[in-house]
């Protein structure tokens, strides 16, 4: 079994894909249940967490942008970390995930044990 | 009561109480001292009160004998007392001035202190349960054996490791620093969790002494919210949890000794007053910003006290379980959680969800599945409660899989 990193992005600036605070509340339901079913299997490591939309960037020669979406229109919205045995199979599990269904992605990164660093 | 049935009744509830007071003037390194005292104060009233009859106060007697014994081994012991009562920084000439204080105020205090050097990390879990058993419980080596289905020799050996190892790390009978005090309460509650649990669940026969181990894991739990440090939210949460867990005592197992599943139970046997207690500790629990396992526990156990079968009911509790999941992964919670979801989304959608759990060696695992098949396919159901059968261990779990099988093919 390896870690890997679930990254949530979707778009937070264009009017016209912003869901409604409605749609979000009847959000939480099905990512309460998917994360409860990934809890139940054993393959949540870490519940992570959700990001607020405002941020900051900061760039060589203190240069410090407003939100974390300058260059694209997506930003992370929040990150969870889950056990898989491989790619494949955390690409699997990741189908499942509520994002998709408001135009979100999942971006999906296999964590690299500390040891394997040195 | 004659003194046939008072001796063992002071031994459960006045053993430990001495016990502790005298350890905490001891100190950790002499617990088998301050055991032998309070052994030998009980030994001597089972002689002479069968000989001379009742003292007009059996606790003050027994109070008054274990001091003096006390203060007797001090005298007698130079290299000992010399020690203690050094340590103790008292003039070793005025033995009788020693205070061996037996208020309420210092035998509480005296407990608590002992919870938290028993539950010290330093040794296993079943090591910290087991001494709690037995020192801050007053249960004998072979109860302590039937609760965990074990030997005396076993748990003897556990026990006598576990005083050497908190000898060895030189640990100190107190309350830890406040800085402290959340890791090392954190080790406590755990050890009550599961003292609770070894009663609710233990599969030994012995009903009266599973519903001690119960009793004890509440009193316990209970000093702790008694305590201004250690009245903490989760406390609270956990006191919670047991209260309404046990409001169903009498409920779920029937004259047989045998199991009766909720869904089956009585809810007249359910007593309503734990359930309000429960609320209360509850209520206490919410105070704060921090959410505990307990919390969670605590509220799932809450809106299993409430008889009707609603949508709200179970949908919040197939809520509390993805949050509990989240929290921290345990087979019964993946269960359970399962079961809560064919309640609140109906067999199809469990079904589908239970297939992903990998559970294939817990027995508990196909009786869900048996259970969730039964009515959309029988026939599937009937071959999940055989593996079942197959894998369960105890009696107990073989009779209630067979009745749902005969239920099956009738």
């Amino acid at each position: 079994m390896k870690d890997f990193l679930l990254v949530f992005r979707r778009d937070f600036v264009s009017d016209k894909v912003q869901p409604s605070p409605e749609q979000l509340q009847a959000m939480m339901k099905p990512w309460q249940d998917w994360m409860g079913s990934l809890g139940a299997q054993n393959k949540l490591v870490d519940a992570g967490n959700r990001l607020a939309s405002e941020g900051k960037v900061v760039k060589p020669k203190n240069v410090v942008t407003n939100g974390p979406y300058v260059e694209i229109k997506e930003a992370i919205g929040g990150y969870i970390v889950i056990r898989a045995n491989t790619l494949e199979e955390a690409a699997e599990i990741s189908k499942g995930c509520p994002i998709l269904t408001i135009g979100g992605n999942v971006e999906i990164r296999a964590i690299v044990p500390m040891d394997m660093n040195n | 009561m004659n003194e046939k049935e008072l001796i063992p009744h002071l031994f459960r509830t006045e053993y430990r109480k001495i016990v502790s007071v005298l350890c905490k003037l001891f100190g950790i390194d002499h617990i088998e001292v301050a055991e032998d005292i309070v052994s030998d104060t009980f030994l001597q009233a089972s002689e002479t009160w069968g000989l001379k009859g009742l003292p007009k106060n059996p606790t003050a007697w027994l109070y008054t004998v274990s001091k003096n014994k006390t203060i007797d081994f001090l005298r007698h012991n130079k290299i000992f007392d010399h020690k203690i009562t050094s340590e103790m920084s008292r003039d070793e000439s005025s033995y009788s001035e020693i205070d061996i204080d037996l208020s309420t105020e210092n035998i509480n205090d005296s407990q608590l202190r002992m919870m938290f050097a028993f539950c010290h990390p330093c040794i296993p879990l079943e090591a910290q349960i087991g001494l709690s058993l037995s020192i801050l419980c007053g249960f004998g080596v072979e109860e302590i054996a039937d609760a965990f289905l074990s030997t005396k020799d076993v748990i003897y050996k556990r026990l006598s490791r576990a005083k050497e190892k908190l000898k060895a790390e030189k640990i100190n009978i107190e309350l830890p620093a406040p800085s402290e005090i959340n890791r090392r309460l954190e080790a406590v509650l755990t050890t009550m969790y599961l003292l609770f649990n070894e009663g609710y669940y233990s599969t030994s026969q012995d009903t009266t002494l599973r519903k001690d181990l119960c009793v004890e894991a509440m009193r316990l739990t209970y000093l702790l919210t008694e305590n201004e440090i250690t009245n903490r939210p989760a406390v609270n949460a956990l006191l919670s949890l047991m209260c309404f867990h046990s409001s169903r005592f009498e409920a779920r197992m029937n004259a047989q000794g045998e199991i009766v599943l909720y869904e089956d139970q009585d809810t007249g046997l359910w007593n309503q007053e734990l359930i309000r207690k429960g609320q209360f500790y509850l209520s206490l629990a919410s105070k704060g910003d921090q959410l505990s396992r307990y919390h969670v526990e605590a509220v799932i156990a809450y809106w299993h006290t409430h008889k009707e079968d609603t949508k709200e009911k179970w949908d919040n509790i197939l809520r509390l379980y993805n949050k509990l999941l989240q929290l921290e992964y345990s087979p019964v919670a993946a269960l359970n959680r399962t079961y809560a979801l064919s309640k609140a989304a109906g067999k199809k959608t469990a079904i589908a969800e239970a297939e992903k759990l990998n559970l294939t060696s817990d027995h508990l695992y196909y009786a869900l599945l048996g259970y969730l098949y039964t009515g959309v396919s029988n026939e599937k159901a009937l071959k999940h409660y055989n593996t079942a059968l197959n894998l369960a261990k105890t009696l107990h779990d073989k009779f209630g899989i067979s009745r749902k099988i005969e239920q099956l093919k009738k």
